[in-house]
C-alpha cells in the first residue's frame, strides 16, 4: 500500500515534531525552514525563529525562498544587522537549536556544503558554508535534516564545512566547541542520533513501512543500529494539511509577478 | 557628497582592478549599479560580497572579476549560481581566484575594516576545512583567558556600492529593513557610492534609524527600482519568480550571453532594463516566447 504522504513530507513532519514551543531556533533555508514553520503552525506557536538575515522571532505566512525575503522582516519581532545576529545572538549563546541541511554528512555528523571533489579543481562547486560553521559550533545543539542516500551519507567528506563530532570519541568536546553538536539527524528514511560513547550516528527510529535495511543500504558506511529502533508515528491529517497548505501558499507567492512601481 | 547620474558615478569611481564590495543581504542589492559597471566594461575587479547572488553571477559571467571574496555562493532557495560555478570549475570566461569565508567571518572582517582594526575575531571556523583553503583565517591566543580565537583580516574595499530607500539633497542616506553587513561595508570602504529609490527634501529618519550621513558618502545616484530583481522594503518585493527563472537563463553560456545582450548590454539604463523585462508598471507584458 502506498501511504498518503511522501517520504519528504514524513521527513519534514518528523523534524518539526522535535522542535518545542518557545524554543529558540536558528533556521537554515530549505528543508529546515519548512520543518520549523510547520512546527510553528502546528504545535509550537511561540517558537522563536531566527534567520541569519537578522530577523528575530519571525512569523512568515509562506516559506521564504531566500533567507532574506521581505516577509521575514515584516513579521519579525526585531530586525538586527547581520554582524549582530552572529555576534550577540548566536555567539552570545541565545540559540537552543541550530537547524541545518547539507549536501553530505559523515558518520560523526560533520557536514559538507562546499565542494564535491578536490577544492582547487572541484567536480561540483556547491554554494558553500554560509552561516553553518558558526551555527554548528555555537548553537546549544544542532539538528540536521537531509535525504539519505549513498551520495549524501558518505564514508569520507570531500570537504568539512561544519564540524559535527570530528573523528568522534569526544574529539568535539576536546576542541572546545561551545555547543553540544548534532544531536539528531532526520532523513527521509528515519532518525539518527549519536552514540554517547563514540559519537557515531546510529539509526534510532524508522518510519512506518520503511525497513531498517533500506536505511542501511542508503548509507555509505556500515550504519550502526540502536538496540531498540522506534517506529515514528505517521503524519496526522492535521500535520499533512498544514504542511501542504504552507507549500501551496508558498508556490502561489513565489510565482506571482512583481511590479516595480515606476 | 555629490549627486550625479549613475553612469557618471561609475565612470568616476569604479576603476579596473579595484577591490569592490556591493553589499545587501538578499535585500537592497545594487543591481542597477552592477549593470552599469558591466556596460562600461570594467574588468579585473576583486569582487567582495557575502552572498554573490545573481548580481555577481552576472558580473562574473560578463568577465568583470579576477577574484571573489565571499561566504555563500548560491541562488538562494533555488540552487547553484551557474556562472560562478562555470568560472570556478571550467575557468570560463576567465579563471577566478576565490577567497572563501563563513558569514560570521566576513561580518567580522567588515566590522574590523570599519573600526580601523587590523583583524576581526570570532568563535568561528572551529573544526572546519576553511582555514586549510583560506590562509587568511588564523587564530590568536586570548591574553585574558588563554583561549584560541579565530581571526580574519580587516576588509577595506576601495569602493563599496549600496542601494537604499532614500537620500535627502545633502546626501544623507536612510536604509530600512534587512541590513546585512551594509553599514559595516560602507564604513570600511575608502569610497562609498549609493543608489537610492528616491531623493527627498526631508529624510524624516526615525531616531536610531540606520542613516549614513552625507559626509561619509562619496556619491549618490537616484535609480528607482535599482535593486530589482532584489527588493526595496516599502517599494517593491523580491521577484522570486525571476530568481527561479535565472536558473534556466544562466545554466548555458549562450543563453546567458543572449539574455545579457538583450537586457543589460543592449539597454541604455535601468529604466530600460525594467521595461525590457515587462516589470515596470508602465510597460507592456512580455510576449510569449520572448526572453524575460
Amino acid at each position: 500500500m502506498i501511504p498518503p504522504w511522501t517520504p519528504d513530507e514524513m521527513m519534514t513532519v518528523a523534524a518539526a515534531r522535535l522542535l518545542w514551543d518557545r524554543c529558540v531556533c536558528f533556521v537554515g533555508i530549505g528543508l529546515p525552514s519548512a520543518a520549523a514553520n510547520l512546527a510553528r503552525h502546528a504545535h509550537a506557536p511561540d517558537i522563536v525563529l531566527i534567520y541569519e538575515s537578522g530577523t528575530v522571532g519571525t512569523r512568515p505566512d509562506v516559506l521564504p525562498l531566500s533567507i532574506g525575503d521581505g516577509e521575514l522582516a515584516e513579521t519579525a519581532t526585531a530586525v538586527v544587522p547581520l554582524p549582530e545576529i552572529f555576534a550577540y545572538w548566536l555567539q552570545g549563546g541565545r540559540v537552543d537549536v541550530g537547524f541545518l541541511g547539507a549536501a553530505q554528512i559523515d558518520r560523526f555528523g560533520n557536514l559538507n556544503s562546499t565542494v564535491i571533489g578536490d577544492y582547487a579543481h572541484p567536480k561540483t562547486r556547491l554554494p558553500g558554508a554560509g552561516g553553518a560553521p558558526e551555527i554548528a559550533s555555537n548553537a546549544r545543539q544542532v539538528f540536521v535534516v537531509l535525504k539519505q542516500n549513498p551520495r549524501s551519507f558518505v564514508s569520507r567528506l570531500d570537504f568539512r564545512s561544519s564540524a559535527g563530532f570530528l573523528e568522534g570519541g569526544g574529539a568535539r568536546a576536546r576542541m572546545g566547541a561551545p555547543g553540544a553538536g548534532p544531536q539528531v539527524v532526520i532523513t527521509d528514511l528515519g532518525i539518527l542520533r549519536p552514540a554517547p560513547d563514540t559519537d557515531e550516528l546510529r539509526l534510532v527510529a524508522r518510519y512506518e513501512g520503511v525497513p531498517v535495511d533500506r536505511a542501511v543500504n542508503a548509507t555509505g558506511w556500515p550504519l550502526r543500529i540502536a538496540d531498540h529502533v522506534d517506529v515514528v508515528a505517521p503524519p496526522t491529517d492535521e500535520e499533512i494539511g498544514v504542511l501542504r497548505d504552507l507549500h501551496e501558499r508558498t508556490r502561489a507567492a513565489h510565482s506571482r509577478r512583481v511590479r516595480v512601481p515606476y | 557628497m555629490a549627486l550625479m547620474t549613475l553612469p557618471d558615478a561609475v565612470r568616476r569611481h569604479v576603476k579596473d582592478g579595484q577591490t569592490l564590495a556591493m553589499e545587501g543581504f538578499t535585500h537592497l542589492i545594487p543591481f542597477a549599479a552592477a549593470h552599469e559597471i558591466i556596460r562600461q566594461g570594467r574588468t579585473d575587479l576583486h569582487l567582495v560580497r557575502m552572498t554573490p547572488d545573481i548580481i555577481y553571477d552576472q558580473m562574473i559571467g560578463a568577465g568583470c572579476a579576477r577574484a571573489l571574496t565571499f561566504s555563500w555562493g548560491g541562488n538562494p532557495g533555488v540552487g547553484s549560481l551557474h556562472r560562478l560555478r562555470d568560472a570556478v570549475e571550467q575557468r570560463w570566461p576567465r579563471p577566478i581566484e576565490i577567497i572563501e569565508h563563513s558569514h560570521a567571518g566576513m561580518a567580522a572582517s567588515y566590522t574590523a575594516g570599519a573600526s580601523n582594526l587590523p583583524f576581526g575575531l570570532l568563535r568561528g571556523y572551529l573544526g572546519t576545512d576553511l582555514p586549510r583553503v583560506n590562509a587568511q583565517v588564523k587564530s590568536v591566543t586570548c591574553p585574558y583567558t588563554g583561549e584560541s580565537i579565530a581571526t580574519v583580516p580587516a576588509l577595506r574595499p576601495d569602493l563599496t556600492v549600496l542601494h537604499a530607500q532614500r537620500a535627502d539633497r545633502s546626501g544623507n542616506v536612510l536604509l530600512q529593513g534587512i541590513l546585512g553587513a551594509q553599514k559595516e561595508a560602507a564604513m570600511a570602504a575608502k569610497e562609498l557610492l549609493v543608489t537610492v529609490e528616491e531623493i527627498v527634501d526631508r529624510l524624516d529618519a526615525p531616531m536610531n534609524a540606520v542613516v549614513l550621513p552625507g559626509w561619509v558618502v562619496t556619491a549618490v545616484a537616484c535609480v528607482p527600482g535599482g535593486a530589482y530583481p532584489s527588493y526595496a522594503q516599502g517599494h517593491y518585493s523580491r521577484d522570486n519568480a525571476f530568481y527561479l527563472a535565472w536558473d534556466e537563463i544562466s545554466r548555458d553560456r549562450d543563453t546567458f550571453r543572449r539574455w545579457m545582450d538583450a537586457h543589460v548590454l543592449g539597454v541604455p539604463d535601468h529604466a530600460a532594463f525594467l521595461k525590457s523585462l515587462g516589470v515596470a508598471a508602465a510597460s507592456r507584458e512580455p510576449q510569449a516566447g520572448e526572453a524575460r
